[in-house]
């Protein structure tokens, strides 16, 4: 599982890196498409439905905006050279990755293997979960019952979304 | 904004229900299989979605469109606030207390007031998305060219 997963990995790397270079902004979305879908595989291969489907969901959505988008307004990207800025952020980009990788490489030793980590919040949260809240779906158990202020936070968050989008959108003024 | 042709609008026919169907389902047994609000809302508002851009539709319509999904949208986040409330008032005195019986673990009953939580959050969810998608097309259309 570790090896599909990596290859996974690798792939979304891959269209991502491809996204951010192509001259065609209808394939660069689409190349967005890659990341995501392959997330949604990494979901299905670590046991994590619930998540799975809200990935595969909230990815068709944003690609059909995103789709509607590009075509709506221009296909080509506009390149510009490369100036003294432009090289600054370059060479400031290596350097942070170069520091990560090193960082990564430290803190990899002693971390446990993917998946098998013993987490106290986890293991009281799932013993007896399922008499405690009633509900089957230990996800919606959590996130509705132990977490429901978190809950109750994103949907204030969708609405404070909408809102913006409903102010800062709009170019004529409402009567 | 205009529709498209007429196979588009054959195909969206026979499709839009069974996706509208599907994400009804989604929402309700969300505490009992994989998925929930989030989930079963993201995906009524894609076939809400889907008809909008099949059908097309005059510049008015969308408006009124847009001005009741406004409300639905309020009304789902305040209540599902007011659910929460209510937890403190009846039984002990702690909010987002699950005041109703529990009932058997399994049976599409049962949970007290998580199913509630599922419908109000899924309603919140897809009135959202719904908007931002149809605020994208009125506001284009009303801008000067």
């Amino acid at each position: 599982m570790e090896l599909a997963i990596s290859i996974i990995t690798g792939l979304m790397i891959i269209g991502a890196l491809y996204a951010i270079h192509a001259k065609d902004l209808l394939s660069s979305v689409i190349a967005c498409g890659i990341v995501g879908y392959s997330l949604v595989i990494c979901f299905l291969l670590l046991k994590a439905p619930d998540l799975a489907i809200v990935q595969i969901v909230v990815d068709t959505i944003t690609l059909i905006i995103m789709v509607a988008v590009v075509l709506d307004s221009s296909r080509e990207e506009k390149y510009s050279r490369l100036d003294t800025w432009g090289y600054v952020s370059a060479a400031t980009g290596v350097l942070l990755i170069g520091i990560l990788l090193w960082v990564f490489i430290n803190s990899i030793q002693t971390l446990d293997v993917l998946g098998k980590s013993t987490l106290r919040m986890a293991g009281s949260y799932i013993e007896g979960a399922a008499q405690r809240t009633g509900s089957a779906n230990l996800v919606t158990g959590v996130v509705f019952d132990f977490r429901g202020y978190d809950t109750m936070g994103e949907a204030v968050v969708l609405v404070t979304a909408v809102l913006g989008v409903l102010t800062i959108l709009r170019l004529k003024g409402k009567k | 904004m205009k529709g498209m042709t007429i196979i588009v609008k054959k195909t969206t026919q026979l499709i839009a229900g069974m996706i509208f169907m599907y994400g009804i389902y989604v929402i309700i047994h969300g505490h009992l299989t994989p998925g929930g609000g989030f989930a079963g809302g993201v995906i009524v508002a894609g076939s809400l979605i889907l008809v909008t851009l099949a059908y097309g539709g005059n510049f008015l319509n969308l408006i009124k469109e847009e001005a009741g999904t406004t409300i639905v949208e309020s009304l789902a986040t305040m209540m599902v606030i007011m659910i929460a409330t209510a937890g403190f008032i009846f039984g002990t005195h702690v909010f987002f207390n699950n005041f109703l019986p529990k009932g058997i673990v399994g049976q599409l009953i049962s949970a007290g007031v998580l199913p509630l939580y599922n419908i109000f959050i899924g309603t919140e969810v897809a009135a959202s998305i719904f908007i931002i998608f149809l605020s994208l097309i009125i506001f284009k259309e009303e801008s000067p060219q």
